[in-house]
């Protein structure tokens, strides 16, 4: 984007009354915006669409916080790992939404460095609901079960 | 090249790294703990994994943590850093097994160097130059240790073979003090380093921490990329270094530089590393070699021009070296400020947030570090946050620039150690070149 353009657009912001202006180029945009009395000059960004691969923002392992998050007590992963809700493929989940489980109950595998680790309930209760789906990859801390 | 690299480290030099790897089209993981969400890598990294809580056993300790989350990236190479397990010959050996390339030299040369009664041999029979010492481990006689003392002369210092980086060392002046000495330092080694061997070595009263930078690839290639002189130190941590070190000849670094790669060639090294000496009164006395890269590189990439990191991944990749020593030429001088987020006076580490942060600029300055406004430094890692270097074509102008961004630099919000380096600036026996490792310490009244 042409820099003599974007300042001509930080001149029409200020000499104006408008707080924000926006202008899409093909691919490109500007969005300029005024931010109050601290700041006497605008700042300029401009942004590149999504295919742009420096713009990407880093991928995180765990799922994004969710508004309305779920409540009850939260299981997290104790280790990094590949996430299995069942022992093989063949065989029936550990625990199914409803079932209710006791302290100690395994609910369900976490394989790291090719060994298997029975993760267990934390908490008696009432499984609510898995957030992870079998065969994903998890962090640690990244929540996997909600039990009420 | 590779195509990806799991970045298991933190804070500055995970940053570095990351940035080696963008510029060699390298994918990168940031495996962080919980409380290093916001470090400037993790939110760089094409991908980051969340490996444990604060606590560094359970995160960047964690071997299994770490080569599980490279397993589900399904990552191809891991990269150390320094500190943390970039010694460690298991992690090393563990990555081998479970496939990936370990960015570093072989685990059995790891270990061999790990070991520094080991190390002290492996590089007597290259002709490197060593201290006076007991050549090996001490028994338990008594008797017999008296007399290796007597013949080395006091003061002699005791070092445990576990030991390494400033820990596990205790000097002794006369014969009087040795025996319980010894136990001492047995009964620290074994709770510090589960292993209660230890040697004795002359005792240097004035030497020059000067170190040789090696680099070397997988088919027997081995360079030296000249010496840094680290002397200025407080309880054996380097605060401040330059390349190349004032007042060593051309000759005397070609002829130590070809000993350090002989030494090099004959224990099979691959990757980069640094053979640290003692220097006194013209001589060179080997102490230790450190089997990765090092906190000071940055002085000895901006005079030598050759980037490391850069360097370490493409012998990780199996391609010979680009250099040989004929191309490796010394421009100019170099120095570097380590900045530590603590209490100038009494070095209290100070975590925080930075609410402030305005770096240095202009020709010949460089700053390796990953703060920035807003950041919170934690409480649970060291103190280290930056490194400010200064490069010239001269000591002189390297210096005058130094104290430029010195003035320049503002970090606000915590305590940092700068007003400690401006004052070595000031400092007229730093300034003539050649202080010895005790200067700082006595110097701040220390000692």
């Amino acid at each position: 984007m042409d820099i003599r353009k974007v300042k001509k657009l930080i001149e029409l912001l200020q000499e104006s009354g408008i707080a924000e202006i926006e202008i899409r180029e093909g691919e490109e945009s500007v969005r300029i915006s005024r931010y109050g009395s601290d700041k006497s000059l605008a700042a300029a960004r401009t942004e590149r669409t999504a295919n742009d691969a420096d713009a990407a923002k880093p991928s995180r392992l765990s799922q994004p916080e969710d508004k309305t998050g779920p409540r009850g007590h939260i299981v997290t992963a104790p280790m990094v790992g590949l996430f299995y809700r069942s022992s093989s493929p063949e065989t029936p989940p550990f625990v199914t939404m409803g079932q209710r489980v006791q302290l100690g109950d395994v609910l369900c595998i976490i394989e790291a460095m090719k060994v298997m680790n029975q993760i267990e309930a934390d908490k008696a209760g009432v499984v609510k609901a898995a957030l992870v789906e079998s065969g994903q990859p998890v962090e640690y801390g990244q929540p996997l079960f909600v039990i009420e | 090249m590779l195509d990806k690299v799991v970045i298991a480290n933190r804070g500055e030099i995970a940053l570095r790294i990351l940035r080696a790897c963008r510029e060699l089209g390298i994918k990168t993981v940031a495996v962080h703990s919980e409380a290093d969400r916001d470090l400037k890598h993790v939110r760089l990294a094409d991908e980051s994994v969340c490996i444990g809580p604060a606590a560094s056993v359970d995160s960047y300790l964690n071997i299994p943590a770490v080569i599980s989350a490279a397993e589900v990236t399904d990552a191809v190479a891991i990269h150390p850093g320094y500190g943390f397990l970039s010694e460690n010959a298991d992690f090393a050996e563990r990555i081998e097994q479970s496939g990936f390339i370990f960015i570093g030299p072989r685990p059995e040369t790891i270990r061999l160097m790990g070991d520094k009664a080991s190390a002290i041999r492996a590089m007597k029979k290259s002709g490197v130059p060593c201290v006076p010492g007991s050549e090996g481990v001490l028994g338990s006689d008594d008797d017999e240790n008296l007399r290796v003392a007597r013949e080395i002369g006091y003061p002699v210092i005791i070092k445990a073979v576990a030991g390494g980086g400033g820990r596990g060392m205790r000097v002794v002046h006369g014969e009087a003090a040795l025996r319980n000495a010894i136990a001492l330092n047995r009964s620290e080694a074994k709770s510090a380093f589960a292993n209660d061997a230890v040697y004795l070595e002359k005792f240097l009263e004035t030497p020059r921490h000067i170190e040789f930078q090696v680099l070397a690839d997988s088919y027997g290639n081995v360079i030296h990329l000249g010496e840094r002189d680290c002397s200025t130190q407080r309880r054996h941590q380097k605060i401040l270094e330059e390349a190349p070190a004032p007042g060593i000849s051309t000759a005397l670094r070609e002829e130590i530089g070809e000993r350090c790669v002989r030494a090099c060639r004959n224990i099979d090294y691959r990757g980069v590393g640094t053979i640290e000496f003692l220097y006194q009164q013209g001589e060179f006395y080997f102490i230790e070699m450190n089997t990765r890269l090092q906190v000071e590189h940055p002085v000895t990439e901006v005079v030598t021009g050759i980037d490391m990191v850069k360097q370490q991944l493409h012998i990780a990749h199996g391609e010979p070296l680009a250099y040989r020593q004929q191309d490796v030429t010394i421009r100019g001088h170099a120095v570097e400020c380590r900045i530590n987020a603590e209490d100038p006076d009494t070095f209290m580490p100070s975590p925080g947030t930075i609410i402030l942060y305005h770096p240095p600029g202009g020709p010949g300055i460089r700053v390796d570090t990953h703060i920035y406004e807003g950041y919170q430094v934690p409480p649970y890692y060291d103190s280290l946050i930056g490194k400010l270097i200064a490069h010239g074509e001269s000591r002189e102008i390297a210096f005058a620039r130094m104290i430029n961004a010195l003035t320049e630099i503002v970090i606000d919000g915590i305590k940092t150690n700068i007003p400690l380096h401006r004052e070595m600036f000031n400092d007229s026996a730093f300034r003539a070149g050649g202080i010895d490792i005790h200067y700082l310490e006595k110097k701040m009244g220390l000692v």
